[in-house]
């Protein structure tokens, strides 16, 4: 439209902040905590966003999204809460072993890809594990507005149940926790059937879960935009791979333990994104030529997209074979 | 810069005028010469200055009495201005967004004061100063959205996300281009869209839908848009169609200079904070064929677009009996040179008509 178009940048807009508290809450989990560095108050955010975290690891760059779970009406900070990962790629490792208070990072804009549905009468909210994060801002955004809740959090023991005490002791009434290695589980049958019309339920969990929730509401009859998830995918290691992007006319090589989307900027490609985790469809790339496999992880082409063979979503999937030809 | 408020009518005597400032800075929408479809999106980050890109909400001459127009029509029909149950929050957004860009934009006209929840907002060229409680819709004569837009030029519709889709389900819409608020509310783009032709067959809608769904937190974008009507009317709109659509056959060879308008929308996308919903503004610019022609390139160029439109564009756009009459006009004011390319006037560079 103008005389000088601009061009669209890769990934949300970017804050710097400096690193104000870490609080370790247990064995695996620590919360971050962030400020501003400029002074100037964080933005709001809804309720279920989250920040893709940069993090300068001897000179490579790793970025991870992380649920923002602090209090949206909170301008002062925005917090994060991190599980660390032993077999993972290392985002989690570095957060918790080299990062300090007093540190800069850069995090970016909050992205939203699990919003309250605010039509609902009532929100049920399902969580596994670390996947509490989200409901965390959810429950203080509906607490200063007034709406309607409850919580079923599945953990694995009392000592890894992260945020149990404080949401029991604030919302006795509200929450309900089950532990694993008391044989606890959420009778989810029962749970569905008796809520009133308008519920929505969200789940942030294991995939296991994920799958477990829809199929369920499904079978009870729940309509598919009343059930809502969130799962990031991190990208799993493979076998390296050879890739020709035919745009900017250059061949690279994705090694054993980074992302093709990764392997794809460190060559000085700027290629878009926002998630990093397969499920918002930013950085869908066409295929121009392939022979061999796919390794399809994402949630965001359906099946169709997948067996064609013409799209891949660089973030978290891969490829096996002879030839791979982009259009980036 | 003090912007001097024209004092002037949309209806009736239709007394509006754009001075040779509003002229020159007009958003002129053919960056070519000739016009298709296409998303033509852009971030929305400032632009030259004085020009309307250059801030978030563009506050021109005709700011108070395109007020008092919004007033008459919400006066007539309140329908104009809806918001479903679950918008109260998209709309103190949309509150804090506009009282926020102004005060920071135009420090001289507009000013926001914080102090927690308490905010009291002055807004000069309209004589207001008013303290409220932010979020509290008690403390307001109005809902949010409703309170702000009528402080605000241009029409604003309000959509929820929800399962990658997006609804209307909430706005101010008085200076429409013959689209009815209250006929949409509710529905989803593709239905809001339906009527448009040719567009859903270039799957102009699919790949339109995708990049607003992804218009993130503070990286707003911008498209223009375009159509022609007949007076200097804002409020175009199917409901008062009875008054304004028999005005198209008043157009002679002598008034049609004055009297024809090619009517620009700023459309913007701002994707709110607190309620994830996505803003859309929609601001109207008019301009009279008669000022057009006073920048050549703008002239030549008008006629070729319209003259290669194709058919189906030109019925759409309600102008198909009138297009015969406009190239009459318009051809006086091509010369057949060639145009530079862009949509800024170039007064500097290129040639005056050449007949």
């Amino acid at each position: 439209m103008s005389a000088a178009p601009q061009k669209a940048k890769a990934g949300a807009e970017k804050i710097e902040v400096e690193v104000s508290a870490i609080v370790p809450l247990n064995d695996l989990v620590t919360r971050f905590e962030f400020t501003r560095r400029d002074g100037l108050p964080f933005p709001p955010f809804s309720a279920g966003a989250h920040t893709v975290v940069e993090m300068n690891d001897d000179g490579r760059t790793r970025l991870n999204p992380y649920s923002l779970m602090s209090d949206p009406a909170d301008s002062t900070k925005y917090a994060i809460s991190v599980r660390r990962d032993d077999e993972g790629r290392g985002g989690s490792l570095f957060m918790h072993r080299k990062v300090k208070v007093g540190d800069t990072m850069t995090i970016t804009y909050p992205v939203n890809l699990f919003p309250l549905d605010l039509r609902g009468r009532k929100h049920v909210f399902l969580a596994g594990g670390i996947g509490i994060t989200p409901f965390m801002a959810m429950i203080a955004y509906l607490e200063r507005m007034g709406g309607a809740w409850e919580l079923h959090y599945a953990c694995r023991s009392e000592a890894l149940g992260t945020y149990v005490d404080e949401l029991t002791s604030r919302h006795p009434n509200k929450v309900h926790v089950y532990y694993d290695d008391k044989k606890q589980a959420i009778a989810l049958e029962d749970l569905l059937d008796g809520q009133p019309l308008g519920t929505h339920v969200y789940v942030c969990g294991p995939q296991g879960m994920i799958q477990w929730v829809h199929k369920t509401a499904a079978a009870h009859g729940w309509p598919d935009e009343n059930v809502h998830s969130e799962e990031f995918l991190a990208p799993q290691p493979g076998k390296p791979f050879e890739v020709r992007l035919c745009k900017s006319d250059i061949t690279i090589q994705v090694g054993e333990h980074e992302s093709l989307l990764e392997a794809i900027e460190r060559c000085g490609v700027e290629a878009p994104f926002l998630c990093r985790g397969g499920a918002c469809g930013q950085c869908e790339t066409d295929v121009v030529e392939a022979d061999g496999e796919f390794i399809h992880r994402d949630h965001w082409l359906d099946d169709d997209d997948h067996a064609s063979g013409k799209k891949i979503m660089p973030c978290v999937s891969r490829f096996v074979g002879k030839t791979l030809v982009l259009d980036r | 810069m003090t912007i001097q408020f024209n004092e002037e009518t949309f209806r009736d005597d239709y007394s509006f005028r754009n001075s040779d400032w509003a002229i020159k800075r007009f958003p002129f929408p053919f960056h070519e010469d000739s016009y298709m479809y296409s998303v033509n999106m852009e971030q929305h980050r400032g632009g030259p200055e004085g020009s309307v890109y250059e801030k978030r909400f563009d506050v021109d001459e005709h700011y108070v009495s395109e007020m008092r127009d919004r007033a008459i029509v919400l006066a007539d029909d309140p329908l104009r201005c809806q918001s479903l149950p679950h918008m109260t929050l998209a709309g103190w957004d949309t509150l804090e967004l506009i009282m926020v860009s102004k005060s920071e934009d135009y420090p001289d006209l507009f000013e926001l004061h914080r102090d927690g929840d308490r905010w009291r907002w002055i807004n000069k060229p309209m004589g207001i100063d008013h303290t409220f409680t932010f979020l509290d819709e008690t403390t307001l004569p109005c809902g949010p959205l409703e309170y702000i837009t009528r402080q605000a030029q241009g029409d604003y519709a309000v959509l929820d996300q929800r399962n990658d889709m997006l609804y209307m389900d909430a706005g101010m819409i008085t200076t429409q281009a013959d689209w009815s608020l209250d006929f949409d509310i509710g529905m989803d783009f593709f239905e809001w869209h339906a009527p448009v032709p040719l567009a859903h067959e270039m799957g102009i809608f699919k790949r339109a839908l995708k990049f607003l769904l992804n218009v993130q937190q503070g990286a707003p974008a911008r498209r223009l848009n375009w159509t022609m009507t007949v007076n200097p009317l804002l409020d175009t709109s199917p409901e008062n169609y009875h008054k304004w659509g028999v005005q198209k056959s008043t157009l002679t060879p002598q008034n049609i200079g004055s009297k024809q308008h090619l009517r620009v929308e700023l459309q913007t996308f701002y994707r709110l904070p607190r309620s994830n919903a996505l803003l859309f503004p929609i601001r109207c610019y008019l301009i009279a064929f008669q000022d057009i022609v006073t920048i050549p390139k703008w002239g030549r160029r008008l006629h070729r677009v319209i003259r290669d439109l194709p058919e189906e564009l030109a019925t759409y756009k309600g102008f198909i009996d009138n297009r015969p009459m406009m190239l009459d006009y318009l051809s006086q004011y091509d010369d057949g040179l060639p145009t530079s390319p862009g949509v800024w006037p170039d007064l500097d560079t290129e040639p005056p008509l050449q007949k």
